[in-house]
Formats: C-alpha cells, structure tokens, sequence
C-alpha cells in the first residue's frame, strides 16, 4: 500500500499532475460547500421543512456533486492524458505505453477523477454532520440543526480560503476572509430573491 | 556482465571463465524533459548501487532533450540501467565509450 502511494506520488509529480489536483480539489470542494450553503439557506427561508427532508435533500446533492466530479474528471483526463502520452512519444519517436509515462497515462485520471469527486462530496457530509447529530446534541444546538449546518459550511468555506491563502503564499486569514465574502454575498443573493 | 553469461560461452565451451567487469560506460540519450536530470540520475543511481552517474544535458527540443549519461562502478550492471532509463521514458540512441575489465576468477571477492 506504501509502495503503491508512493508510486502514485512519483507519477503526479513526474507529470506535474499535483498542481492539477490541488486545482481540482480546491474547485470543487468550493462549489460543494457553496452548494450546500445554499441549500441550507433555501431551506431556512422556506418555512416548516423537515429536518429528514432537509437530509435527504442535502445527502442526494452531495451524492450527485461527487458522481459529477468523479466522471467529468475522468473523461477529461483520460483524453488530456492521451493526448499528452500521443505527442510525446511522436517527440520521442518511440512507444512508452510501458514507462512511468504510460503509466500515469492510464492510473492519474483515476486518481484526478477520485480528488475531484471526494472533495465536493467529503466537504458536503462534513456540513451535513450537524443535521445527523441533531438528535444527539443537547439544547440550544438540537433545536438549531439548520444555523448548525450553516456555521460549518462557513467554517469549511472559510478553510478552503485558508488553504488557497497558503498555496499562494499569501495572509491566511485575508485570504479565509475573501472566501467567507462570497459565501455572505451568496447568502444575501439567496435572501435577496427568496419569494418568502 | 559475467563472462560465463555472454554468447561467447556458447561457441567456446568449457572455457575457464574470467569474470568481466563493466567499469564505465557513456551513453547518449534522449529523454522527455520530465523526469528532470536530478530525477532521471536519481532514479538511475537507485538501482545501481555502488556506481557514479554524471548527466550532461547537450542538446534541447521543446518536448525532448539528448542528454550524456557517464556510469562509472566496479561493476555497471547495464541490463538493468537499459531498464531503468526505457522505464523513464528514455531511450539509448548510442553507446558513446565502455571501460571493460577482465578480472581473473581468484581474484573476484567473495
């Protein structure tokens, strides 16, 4: 299992394909927390929903978002990825479906496909714990799933901002706060055009 | 290289065999950009233990480069730096020099 991630390790940075990731888990990990912040909000504006129907609503968004991300990133990689492994060996005038090169042709859209799916539907269930653990969680916080849920997308979209702010080198909390600024502007949009 | 492994043992049968040693070789090379030429030597000083590997980058394409690769050991197992370099991506365009050695049998450490 080591040996195999450290495989892994070797062909995405071979290829540069950690940049590709990175760039992917960020995109869309982004679009699920900012989807399910506006579900939930769209729950909170509508009067009486229930909190199952809260749930399975939520939980089916997450599901699709990954089953979405998992097959587009494939697709598209698995074409990118040919196509690179074409030109290189027209460049090299030579067949290299069996060097580390082929390799990563064929096992990097898999892996670019799975941070592409996971990272929308990881973050989503993390927003979503507060909803399960509503029955267990003592007063004020059980009466309050929804603003629950709410504060964790918050808190997911202001770390997804924390991490770009690292990976540009740039001040954490600036760049937490940009992000936490598209969530309110988001809010208020939802808010805003809400017929309630 | 053995000396017992090579061709020649067939035609020359029973032959006491000296063992051949190959102490430096110098290929010419060309590769894709990446793995870079600290990866690439990295990669092929891994499987080689015990040997000396010096790459000079002598000419650049925009997907490609031709790179001399120096391999110096007491003994250069060429089979396996032939697979680590195809394994990369590269492939040997020529065998540039060789320093092969005839140690005799008694001699050979144990």
């Amino acid at each position: 299992m080591a040996s195999m991630i450290a495989d892994l390790t070797w062909l995405l940075t071979l290829t540069r394909s950690h940049v590709i990731a990175r760039r992917y888990f960020v995109v869309n990990g982004f679009d699920g927390a900012l989807t399910m912040l506006g579900l939930l909000v769209g729950f909170y504006v509508s009067d009486e929903v229930r909190l199952p129907v809260v749930i399975n609503a939520c939980l089916g968004v997450a599901i699709a978002l990954g089953m979405s991300g998992v097959s587009s990133a494939y697709m598209s990689e698995v074409a990118e990825k040919r196509r690179e492994l074409r030109e290189l060996e027209k460049a090299m005038v030579a067949d290299l479906g069996q060097s580390a090169h082929g390799r990563a042709a064929r096992l990097l859209p898999v892996v670019i496909a799975c941070v592409n799916g996971l990272a929308p539907l990881a973050i989503s269930l993390v927003i979503l714990l507060p909803l399960w653990a509503a029955p267990l969680l003592v007063e004020p916080l059980s009466l309050l799933p929804l603003e629950s849920a709410f504060v964790m997308a918050l808190m997911m979209i202001f770390l997804l901002g924390v991490y770009l702010g690292r990976i540009s080198h740039t001040f954490w909390l600036w760049a937490g706060l940009r992000t936490l600024l598209i969530a309110a502007a988001t809010t208020a949009l939802i808010f805003a055009f809400s017929p309630g | 290289m053995r000396y017992h492994d090579s061709p020649f043992t067939a035609i020359y049968p029973g032959v006491t065999c000296p063992m051949i040693h190959i102490k430096r070789v110098v290929l010419d090379v060309l590769k894709p950009h990446n793995p870079n030429a600290l990866d690439f030597t990295t990669a092929i000083a891994e499987k080689a233990p015990g040997c000396r590997i010096k790459l000079t980058v002598t000419a650049m394409d925009e997907k490609t480069e031709t790179v001399i690769v120096v391999i110096e050991g007491e003994q250069v197992q060429f089979n396996v730096i032939t697979e680590v370099i195809s394994s990369l991506g590269g492939s040997i365009h020529s065998i540039d020099e060789v320093d092969v050695e005839n140690v005799p049998v008694d001699t050979e450490p144990a």
